[in-house]
């Protein structure tokens, strides 16, 4: 795999090459495990790793909550309580689950922000770029219908809340949404198929990630420079790069355990500190909470899809030009969708040959914006949609738009980049050598 | 028990008319940030305090309110309350707590295994996991940085909510509403407590104040009884990662020194 010259895997043994003719898989474990990985990859290359621990803990834990869960209208809310009092650690259990989805999201947008800033998501991994997008639209599809199973009033009411959305699209949304809910409402039906949805999805997940590990080692990992690995010679791929065993796994777990500290003191001390009160609260269709509020992970987005107001001019623009179809409403869920879709094109919107924001001095600037944009509108979602709110949501969301479809596009036409290292070798030896630090200049490498 | 009548008729009355109708609730909210024994990291429930507040509630808050998820039996579990398991069966008895049994189909006295009689009023909500279903502390700003550094305040709302009412009332809709600064408006419930309300077997002084903040934490028992067991379970899941994180961290730096003295021009050990 992955085109870098690097020792394959021999079956010595009898038993060994017996099995290697009838089913290869010694040797595809030990190609993955023993992919030439850059040596250079920094501390922003090990939320892979976090986030395959997340799903398979996950499903671990969801697997024996659904052992005890009952999937009814009248005993979800009961049957949680139960899990918490009487099921033997069941709220430690309950709890990791709960908690594990923040720690999962919070490793999914560092990940994210990761291949944004050093253009992980440029030729060729184009398609590990959007594999993982998919993963990401399937997380907060699962996300959001685990939300629902506890059955109480952000649970009730955020799936009536997103649910509605697709009320809003024209002529087959009332059908495509009571096809979705299982009946007019929220209500028993619903409850039933976000379960079963609810544990399907993290299995077409777990499918999904192999095929994105499988596309990235296909091309081979980005690293901070965005310089290839030199694939001409083994010499100068050894140079470049270091076996993902042991040096990466070592590593990787090493930044896992030391989350998992910080992931624990949460679960330990302060586990509702993410979640809603309202939460326990039984579900009550006749009683609206006073603020119907998503899960921090889905803020941004909600404040996107409460931006487009009817007061917005382009909404009233679309409006109009459309004869009425594409109302506030139906805007705000192109536009929540939208908000992904151009994440998405990244690769075919940023016209920069540079791949590391390192590199680019201008785009630096335009990135850290859009970071601290992104909690912008996590901030703007959580407040009420009165006063200020919904204006500070809209600039954040037209620069949203601006940064895929503006200023990526914009940029690899205007920006003059700075100089890059030529091997990851260069770079490496640059930050560990004697005169190290200063990126970018190369070493003297007096071995050689 | 008449106590009880008095108070459960006298509610109801009350509530006759605005049962389940949710009050606005308008201007600012008030929560005082009570110190509770159970606070904190290393905070764990004062047992006496916890059986005092079984006694408020049983005396006062369970004339029209509920436990409906808390098994009887949980009273003698470790981190609660420590009732023995006769005493938990003599609180049954003592107390006339029947549950409906559908097999039955009659009402018979509870077991141990039964839970607590969910609300008999209705409008009343369950007291089960109220102090988990109320912030105390929110923002500023939506920030959620008073949540993380006081907690979430359910246990200090109950405790501010049974002490800060203004004393003011008004009619509306044909019952009276009572003024409470916690609640930030008016809402149905009059006020519980009143000094002596209940008379403390531990001689504590069964102020206004002591009883709500006794009750409180007895609700917060009953909303998360394994408080104590999830806190320990955090300190020893940091004690054993954080042990696991140091050795991986040697480990890495032990396979990684041959690479960077490489790359620092020295050969290789």
């Amino acid at each position: 795999m992955s085109g870098i010259p690097h020792d394959h895997y021999e079956p010595k043994t009898n038993g060994e090459k017996w099995l290697h003719r009838r089913l290869p898989i010694a040797a595809l474990m030990y190609d993955t495990l023993m992919i030439p990985t850059p040596k250079n990859l920094n501390w922003m290359w090990i939320w892979g790793i976090v986030l395959v621990f997340c799903l398979v803990m996950q499903i671990i834990t969801g697997i024996i909550l659904v052992m005890h869960y009952t999937p009814h209208v009248d005993m979800a809310f009961a049957s949680v309580e139960h899990i918490m009092r009487n099921v033997n650690g069941g709220w430690a259990i309950r709890y990791i689950h709960q908690n594990g989805a923040s720690l999962f999201f919070i490793a999914v947008y560092l990940h994210i922000f990761r291949g944004l800033y050093y253009g992980s998501y440029k030729a060729p991994r184009e398609i590990t770029w959007i594999i993982g997008m998919l993963i990401y639209l399937l997380m907060m599809g699962t996300a959001f219908m685990g939300y629902v199973l506890p059955w109480g009033q952000m649970s009730f009411w955020g799936a009536t809340v997103i649910t509605g959305l697709f009320g809003a699209i024209p002529f087959v949304g009332d059908a495509i949404q009571t096809w979705l809910l299982g009946g007019p409402a929220v209500d028993n039906a619903t409850l039933n198929r976000f379960l079963s949805l609810h544990y399907l999805l993290p299995f077409v997940i777990l499918g999904l990630v192999i095929v994105h590990v499988w596309a990235f080692h296909t091309t081979g990992n980005n690293n901070p420079t965005g310089v290839e690995v030199r694939r001409t010679s083994r010499k100068e791929a050894d140079a470049d790069t270091l076996p993902f065993w042991p040096y990466f796994v070592i590593k990787d777990l090493f930044a896992l355990a030391v989350i998992l500290v910080a992931f624990f003191a949460i679960v330990g001390f302060m586990p509702n500190f993410l979640g809603h009160p309202d939460n326990y609260i039984e579900a009550n269709p006749l009683a609206t909470p006073a603020h119907i509020v998503p899960e921090w992970y889905f803020l941004p987005f909600y404040a996107i899809l409460r931006a487009f107001d009817g007061e917005v001019w382009l909404v009233i623009l679309v409006n109009f030009l459309t004869a009425g179809i594409v109302d506030a409403k139906f805007f705000g869920v192109i536009a929540m969708f939208g908000a992904i879709i151009v994440m998405a094109l990244a690769p075919w919107l940023d016209t920069s040959s540079v791949r590391s924001g390192r590199y680019r001095p201008m785009f630096k600037w335009w990135f850290w914006i859009f970071v601290v944009n992104f909690f912008v509108l996590m901030w703007a979602g959580a407040m009420p949609a009165e006063g200020i709110y919904p204006y500070i949501a809209l600039i954040g969301s037209a620069y949203w738009f601006a940064y895929f479809l503006v200023i990526l596009p914009l940029l690899g036409v205007i920006e003059k980049p700075l100089a890059q290292p030529a091997t990851i070798e260069e770079d490496f030896n640059a930050h560990y050598g004697k005169t190290g630090g200063s990126g970018g200049a190369a070493a003297p490498t007096p071995a050689e | 028990m008449l106590r009880k009548l008095v108070i459960s008729t006298a509610a109801a009355a009350t509530l006759a008319l605005s049962s389940g109708v949710a009050l606005a609730a308008g201007g600012e909210r008030h929560v005082e940030d009570y110190d509770f024994a159970h606070e904190g990291p290393f905070g764990r429930f004062d047992q006496t305090q916890l059986q005092r507040g079984l006694q408020v509630y049983t005396q006062v808050c369970s004339a029209c309110h509920g436990l409906r998820y808390v098994p009887l039996r949980t009273l003698s579990d470790e981190g609660g309350p420590g009732l023995s398991e006769d005493e938990v069966r003599a609180y049954i008895e003592q107390n006339y707590i029947e549950v409906y049994d559908a097999d039955l189909q009659d009402w018979r006295p509870a077991t141990p295994n039964d839970h607590f009689p969910g609300p008999s009023m209705q409008g009343a909500p369950d007291l089960s996991l109220m102090t988990k279903a109320r912030a105390g502390f929110t923002g500023p700003y939506g920030l959620a940085l008073n949540p993380l550094f006081k907690g979430m305040g359910g246990s200090e709302y109950v405790a501010s909510l049974l002490t800060h009412y203004t004393g003011s009332e008004k009619e509306e809709f044909g019952s009276i509403l009572y003024g409470n600064e916690t609640y930030g408006g008016y809402f149905a419930m009059s006020p519980p407590l009143w000094d002596g309300a209940v008379e403390y077997g531990d001689g504590t002084e069964a102020t206004v104040e002591q009883m709500a903040l006794d009750v409180a934490s007895f609700l917060t028992w009953t909303a998360e009884p394994k408080l104590m067991a999830r806190k320990q379970m955090g300190f020893t899941a940091i004690l054993m990662l954080g042990l696991l994180a140091v050795m991986l961290y040697l480990t890495n730096k032990r396979i990684w020194a041959p690479v960077k003295s490489r790359a620092k021009g020295y050969p290789a050990e």
